[in-house]
């Protein structure tokens, strides 16, 4: 027998949490949902661009009544639930209609706060809240000239530019002299002002209203100083006030909002609730980021799972007018403890300004430029030490190296057809109808969709613009906590952390221990939980949780073919081994040969099961295998140094062949690449590599988290050392340091980002904990150094299969 | 309805591995999953005929190595929002032998 479960309340918060329930637990409950107003659920978050004549109700239909019908949900639309027995369990409409509950969700939302005026209940006088609302401004446009908004807040500008879109001729009351107070200081609501005064908006700033005048409908306002203005309509957009007559009535503790535990659940443990109704920690929300984290918590406990927590949400917001830009999140205002940093810029228009303490952002108000809001949210939420390039931080992420896309980040003025994702080939256009015609709100949901963003990643930020930009307002890009990966809800850091607190020695143990959603795992945490474990325990392994490129030590390529790199240490070479590799290549029919960006030699097209034969042969010859394949150290790239050089002032061709035999063959989070170059000119680019070294004519300087690839980013100084032997330890230090640190799948170059160059700085020319990292490293290298091609070719591996079964069907 | 034909030995197959069985016509992807149940499938991803066997098993599905699609080993069909499907074949398991029928 399923259980009953009932809905209050038809909106996006409640009915984000069937969602999030039907995909956890399908089959679980009868579900039956109240709604008040005669629709399925649209998105409350673009009535603006609704009342704006950019978007029509169809146009922000979520689901509509057949979605109801086709999982089973009984829709009971325009009915008002009036009392809830928490006795007899059951909920009960204004039309008599009764449901009874196993589970109750209580997702009854918000109204417009209305301001009780005498004359607030004259015809003309409404709120900013639903569709009825958004008709009754529309009816009134037709037929009336004057409007005045009261509240010069986020939803107030937004019906004020509506209305004037409807041709009426609009103002603003506002009681303070500061637009958007809330999101806003003082010169970005200026510019705000001017702009939106540019466009036809009056304002009456720092008056109170008295009165609304009028007989049966409304004609003016009168305020405490005395002026009157003249209005044929009057919206109240001052603020919302969670919904909580229901619950209160049943006997729920409801302060301003109705309170709930971490678990969103009530007082009465049968009963849930999400969304602007809900007080949590103290806090209510109005914005839509939070209440799809409240969904999934609910969601996850309704299901009962029973694993997930809501912390509460650091917001961020932007204003849905079209052409105005507008971005602010977290405390902008400051104190005497805070710093700022500002650029300000009347004429073009541009403002940004952040507020900073002890070196990390908490808090952004940009205007007219608000492409970096996602960055800075990101920098903000993941507490990110911005001491390193506060110089430059204003000018935006842009700025910081990202070679790629400095000038494509404008989305909002890209043609449909730019390609945004270079990788699968989308472009704007496909992703912005995807999330609009598939309703997707997270940046997961439209890599699912599109693929956008879902191969190399590096554009990420344009897709996220992207979404911030169609769906305008309250969205947020990612929970405040990224999991893993859809099979848990812990981070990367969590799951280390638990695998180091508890000494968790197995997978099998991390999924059990940390409540895991799937019994094996998935190709995206299996291969982390391997690499975290093989790090922490060196010698150990799960081939069958790598990808097939470790697997089989070559790289898979298109058609199901492989290539092989031998590894020729520092790029030096023998006409020897140039001779042997030549035969091998004729040998095993080698399709085609090149040198690669590391100095080293790829043959193609080689068959999976001449695998084992060809590294015995290349083994014989003396060659280990290249690791060109895998999430390890993969070359120390070299030029010519002081040997041949004229300009060379150390060896760097023998210091390479030293660092190369020091690290080949080590697992690492992410492929990893070093450099030696013999004096300033570079030659062999050490300055993009993870680690590279400058020699000079004094010692050797060394430069960490530079990346040639996805988007270039020039190393960091480190250190400069005057001996070989400190550029080893160095070395050594550096790889042990990023490989117990860094995500699984993290370069260097966003390690070095994320966690801080000062940290790592702080970490190394500590002596011993350089030296003990160092020795660390040099232990999980014996494992590591046990040559993989000449394992299997004397017979001390087999844990893989190369040879096919072949089977002769008559 | 054809005959049941001898592939190999379960311990051949390593848990939440894969071989690769070669046909005349084709090449099957051969799974064992953490039950011992085995999973066979044509040896091409619907989206751009990767090798599935060289994938990463979890549950009874397979993410492609070639561009991550995940494909259900019972039924063919890729998962999530991506569409697709290739053939799957029936499997047995006797007394620790591999039976696979092909069409």
């Amino acid at each position: 027998m399923k259980e009953n479960l009932v809905l209050i309340g038809n909106g996006m918060a409640g009915m984000r949490t069937i969602e999030e329930l039907l995909k956890l637990a399908p089959e679980k409950y009868n579900i039956t949902v109240f709604g008040e107003e005669p629709y399925g659920n649209y998105n409350r978050i673009m009535l603006s661009p609704v009342l704006a004549n950019e978007k029509t109700l169809d146009e922000i239909m979520l689901n509509d009544e057949q979605w109801y019908a086709d999982n089973n949900i009984k829709l009971e639309k325009g009915k008002k639930v009036v009392e809830i027995n928490r006795a007899r369990r059951e909920v009960i409409a204004e039309d008599g209609t009764v449901a009874p509950y196993d589970r109750l969700i209580i997702a009854t939302g918000s109204t417009s706060f209305m301001l009780p005026l005498p004359g607030a209940d004259k015809y003309g006088v409404i709120g900013f809240r639903d569709v009825a609302d958004v008709d009754m401004m529309i009816e009134a446009a037709q037929q009336y000239k004057k409007a005045v908004v009261i509240g010069g807040g986020l939803l107030g500008l937004e019906a004020a530019n509506g209305l004037m879109k409807q041709g009426m001729d609009v103002t603003v009351v506002h009681l303070l002299d500061t637009l958007m107070e809330r999101q806003l200081d003082k010169p970005a609501a200026k510019m705000l002002q001017q702009s939106l005064e540019d466009r036809g908006m009056k304002f009456l700033m720092d008056h109170a209203t008295e009165e609304i005048l009028g007989d049966d409908r409304v004609t003016g306002l009168r305020f405490t100083n005395g002026d009157e203005v003249e209005a044929d309509l009057v919206v109240m957009a001052v603020g919302i006030k969670p919904n909580i007559e229901l619950a209160q009535k049943a006997g729920l503790h409801c302060e301003r909002g109705i309170v709930v535990s971490d678990t969103m659940q009530t007082f009465d443990p049968r009963i849930w609730s999400v969304g602007e109704c809900v007080q949590h920690r103290g806090v209510t929300y109005g914005l839509v980021a939070p209440l799809f984290e409240q969904a999934k918590v609910a969601a996850n406990h309704l299901a009962e799972f029973g694993i997930a927590r809501y912390e509460g949400t650091v917001t961020s917001t932007k204003l849905k007018v079209t052409g105005i830009e507008l971005f602010s999140a977290g405390d902008f205002h400051g104190d005497e403890t805070t710093e700022e940093l500002l650029f300000h810029d009347v004429a073009g228009g541009t403002y940004k300004k952040l507020v900073l303490k002890d070196n990390i952002i908490i808090g952004a108000v940009l205007y007219g430029d608000t492409v970096d809001g996602t960055w800075y949210f990101q920098l903000m939420r993941d507490g990110t030490d911005v001491s390193d390039f506060r110089n430059t931080l204003l000018f935006g992420q842009a700025h910081l190296g990202d070679a790629g896309h400095g000038d494509e980040t404008r989305v909002a003025a890209m043609p449909d057809d730019a390609e945004i994702c270079g990788c699968n080939g989308v472009c704007k256009g496909e992703i912005v109808q995807a999330i609009t015609d598939k309703k997707l709100f997270t940046l997961e949901e439209v890599r699912a969709h599109t693929k956008a963003s879902a191969s190399c990643g590096s554009c990420t930020g344009l897709v996220e613009s992207l979404l911030a930009h169609t769906l305008g307002g309250d969205y947020s890009e990612a929970p405040s906590k990224k999991p893993m990966c859809g099979c848990t809800d812990y981070s990367h850091d969590e799951v280390r952390a638990a695998i180091r607190e508890h000494g968790l020695k197995s997978q099998e143990e991390i999924r059990q221990m940390m409540e895991w959603k799937t019994p094996d795992g998935c190709a995206a945490c299996r291969t982390a939980l391997n690499y975290y474990l093989l790090c922490e325990y060196p010698g150990y392994d799960d081939p069958e949780s790598r990808f097939i490129n470790e697997r089989a030590h070559g790289n898979i390529q298109k058609d199901g073919s492989y290539s092989v790199v031998p590894r020729m240490f520092g790029g030096l070479c023998t006409p020897q081994e140039l001779r042997a590799i030549a035969d091998v290549a004729e040998k095993y029919d080698v399709k085609e040969m090149k040198v690669t960006g590391g100095q080293r030699i790829d043959m193609f097209g080689i068959k999976k099961e001449d695998l084992p034969a060809m590294w015995k042969d290349l083994s014989e010859a003396g060659f280990v295998s290249g690791h060109a394949y895998g999430k390890a150290m993969r070359t120390c790239k070299t030029c010519v140094g002081k040997t041949w050089c004229r300009m060379g002032t150390q060896d760097s061709t023998g210091l390479g062949v030293k660092l190369e035999e020091l690290t080949w063959g080590s697992w690492m989070p992410h492929k990893f690449k070093l450099a030696v170059s013999g004096c300033p000119r570079n030659c062999a680019e050490a300055t993009i590599k993870d680690f590279g070294v400058v020699c000079v004519d004094s010692g050797y300087e060394l430069h960490i988290g530079g990346n040639g690839g996805i988007k270039v980013r020039v190393t960091d100084f480190l250190t400069k050392v005057d001996t070989e032997e400190e550029v080893l330890e160095w070395c050594g230090a550096f790889c042990q340091l990023y490989r117990e640190d860094a995500h699984y799948l993290e370069r260097t170059a966003p390690w070095v980002e994320r966690v801080g160059l000062q940290k790592i700085k702080d970490i190394l020319e500590d002596e011993k904990q350089r030296k003990t990292l160092h020795e660390r490293f040099l232990v999980s290298q014996k494992p590591a150094q046990i040559d993989p091609w000449k394992a299997y070719a004397e017979g001390e591996r087999s844990d893989h299969f190369f040879e096919p079964i072949k089977l002769k069907v008559s | 309805m054809s005959e049941w034909l001898e592939i190999t030995t379960l311990d051949q197959i390593p848990v939440l591995g894969s071989r690769v069985v070669e046909t005349d016509t084709m090449n099957v992807a051969i799974f064992r999953g953490r039950d011992d149940t085995v999973y066979a499938i044509k040896d091409a991803c619907p989206h751009k005929n990767g090798p599935l066997s060289q994938g990463i098993m979890h549950g009874h599905s397979v993410t492609c190595p070639l561009h991550n699609w995940k494909i259900d080993l019972t039924t063919g069909e890729a998962m999530g929002p991506d569409e697709g499907c290739t053939n799957v074949f029936e499997t047995k398991v006797e007394n620790g032998t591999v039976f696979l029928r092909l069409p």
